[in-house]
């Protein structure tokens, strides 16, 4: 079987800075893949590239079938990639609801003349997005918070937000950047579950960048390490855990 | 929902029917004299163009300033319909409307590019090229400026093109497109992660604001009559953006407000032209300090009475005219 997304030899040089070089991934449909790596290895220098942000130097990047090489990154979400953001990008000064309801843009089909006079699909398009909008709500354990704006959310519950966005934009492959930023071992462990709840419920494929080593080796079936740009091992958790190459790039060389 | 949405626009449009229903009274009664009739008018006009920018400004948080030149293209493109192709008013400033749209398409596809400062230097820039080409083209009449246009803005005519306007933004606002623009001026990296094609959405506001721009030049020189290109210098696009701050960024109704505001101190300012622009800009400090977002931040007149009715407080009993 073809995987979903298949990089080969990517690299993303910055001047004279390597930031990823020869990223060789692959992504089967419906795998659960950490990628992990210390920090300024260039995991999230491999998220821009992957989601069109940054145009790689070199290599390509497939996805389903499609090159996603030059592709602007709205196109590369209509694809089906999505994802969250290392420091939260919510839009901030919308509603909870209406940040969802935005990542459903491109599903709505009606004119902007149906628009302004309230009439056609407009009407029943709507309330379809705010149904569905709500949902996602309800399983994020936001609704309650819908009409708040997002700025005012607690920390925590802006990471939530954020997955459901992405969702929203109904993705066949969700990367989640540093999801459990900043949680505390309870929220970090709901999260877990939460992951894998919404793997299973909507059929996801996911790429996730963590630091937080329980939640990686806890849940991930395949896991990437980063370092100085390169992919220094790769394999499932438990190869992972014993790699002395792995060891000593997250805790130095004994003396 | 569609049930309750379509009861707001009824509501909108009863409202604005009564409060045409008054001030056609007022003036056909001559109860206001040619003074207030005059600016009645330039309210009207006013808040056409201070609504369209903040669909630019405010909506899809673009910084342009270059109102003015869009005004001028619907002031002289229906003028020359009229005057030298005969063609009935409303095709002409219908034509006035649609050709400031297709410039503002044209402009808007390399300029919006730009961000920030960069974008208000560019439009600033352009208003200030359509104003100067109109300048040197002798047929329409170059520094003299077009005269003997026919004067057939009518206060039906104003009024109800300010309704449309109104109505036509704040369904776009409350739509998809609209809730595209609101995310561009929020967080563009996020929007275009969310599929949203930001290019696409700020140049769409941008054609919509230019073509409601040249809407209300298509009346404004109807009304008077002339055309010149006086009237459409960098200081009118400068006035529409006081409004559209004043008012506050992303509010249709605080534009109102801000364009019936700054009507009226213009309006009291005349016999003192020189100290006009000193007066906005203590207003605009005044406001800085104190309401940093606008007299009604991005909220609606309408939310804001609703929300205060909910907690069981009272309505403020703010109500802006011509709503």
């Amino acid at each position: 079987m073809e995987p979903l997304l298949k990089t080969s030899n990517l690299s993303k040089s910055f001047g004279g800075i390597k930031a990823v070089q020869d990223f060789n991934v692959y992504i089967n449909s419906g795998e659960l893949v950490g990628l992990i790596g210390p920090n300024g290895a260039g995991k999230t220098t491999a998220f821009n590239l992957l989601t069109g942000v940054y145009t790689p130097t070199t290599g390509n990047i497939e996805f389903n079938g499609h090159s996603l090489v030059g592709m602007k990154p709205y196109k590369i979400t209509k694809q089906g990639i999505a994802r969250t953001f290392q420091n939260i990008r919510l839009f901030d000064h919308l509603t909870v609801i209406d940040n969802v309801k935005i990542a459903y843009n491109y599903h709505i089909k009606y004119t902007l003349a149906e628009a302004i006079l309230r009439v056609g699909r407009y009407g029943s398009e709507e309330e379809v997005v705010e149904k569905k909008a709500m949902e996602l709500l309800e399983i994020f354990n936001l609704a309650d918070k819908k009409d708040e704006l997002a700025a005012n959310l607690p920390y925590g519950q802006q990471r939530r937000l954020e997955i459901a966005r992405a969702l929203a934009a109904q993705p066949k492959l969700l990367l989640l950047d540093e999801p459990a930023a900043g949680m505390n071992p309870q929220e970090t462990h709901e999260l877990m579950e939460m992951i894998s709840w919404i793997r299973k419920t909507f059929d996801l494929t996911i790429l996730l960048i963590e630091h937080d080593m329980s939640l990686v080796m806890g849940i991930c079936e395949r896991i990437y390490v980063l370092e100085f740009g390169k992919i220094l091992a790769q394999g499932i958790p438990d190869e992972i855990k014993s790699n002395t190459e792995v060891i000593k790039a997250y805790l130095g060389e004994e003396v | 929902m569609i049930k309750q949405l379509r009861k707001q626009d009824v509501i909108f449009l009863l409202l604005s029917l009564v409060i045409f229903a008054v001030f056609q009274f007022l003036m056909s009664e001559r109860i206001l004299t040619s003074f207030w009739r005059l600016n009645v008018t330039v309210i009207c006009l006013n808040i056409i163009l201070a609504s369209s920018l903040n669909l630019i400004n405010g909506v899809t948080g673009q910084f342009s300033l270059g109102h003015a030149g869009f005004m001028a293209i619907g002031a002289y493109v229906s003028a020359v319909c009229t005057m030298f192709f005969h063609l009935p008013f409303i095709c002409s400033i219908l034509a006035g409307a649609a050709a400031a749209g297709v410039l503002g398409f044209c402009i808007g596809t390399p300029t919006l590019r730009l961000q920030g400062d960069y974008l208000a230097i560019a439009t600033l820039g352009m208003g200030e090229i359509i104003r100067i080409c109109i300048l040197n083209i002798p047929q329409v009449g170059g520094a003299s400026g077009m005269s003997g246009i026919p004067t057939e803005t009518t206060f039906p005519w104003l009024f109800g093109c300010m309704i449309v306007t109104l109505f036509v933004l704040k369904n776009i606002i409350n739509s998809n497109q609209g809730r595209a623009c609101l995310s561009v001026r929020e967080n563009a990296i996020a929007a275009e992660a969310m599929g949203i094609n930001t290019t696409a959405f700020k140049v769409f506001a941008f054609t919509v604001a230019s073509m409601f721009a040249g809407l209300a030049g298509a009346l404004f020189s109807h009304y008077f009559g002339i055309a010149h290109p006086s009237s459409f210098t960098f200081m009118r696009s400068f006035d529409i953006m006081t409004m559209v701050v004043l008012g506050g960024l992303g509010s249709l109704s605080g534009s109102i407000v801000g364009a019936v505001l700054l009507t009226f101190i213009a309006a009291a300012m005349q016999s003192y032209p020189e100290y006009r622009m000193i007066v906005y800009a203590l207003l605009l400090i005044i406001l800085m300090l104190y309401r940093p977002n606008g007299i009604f931040g991005d909220k609606e007149l309408a939310s804001v009475i609703l929300s205060k009715w909910k907690k069981g407080g009272e309505n403020d009993g703010t109500t802006a005219e011509n709503k």
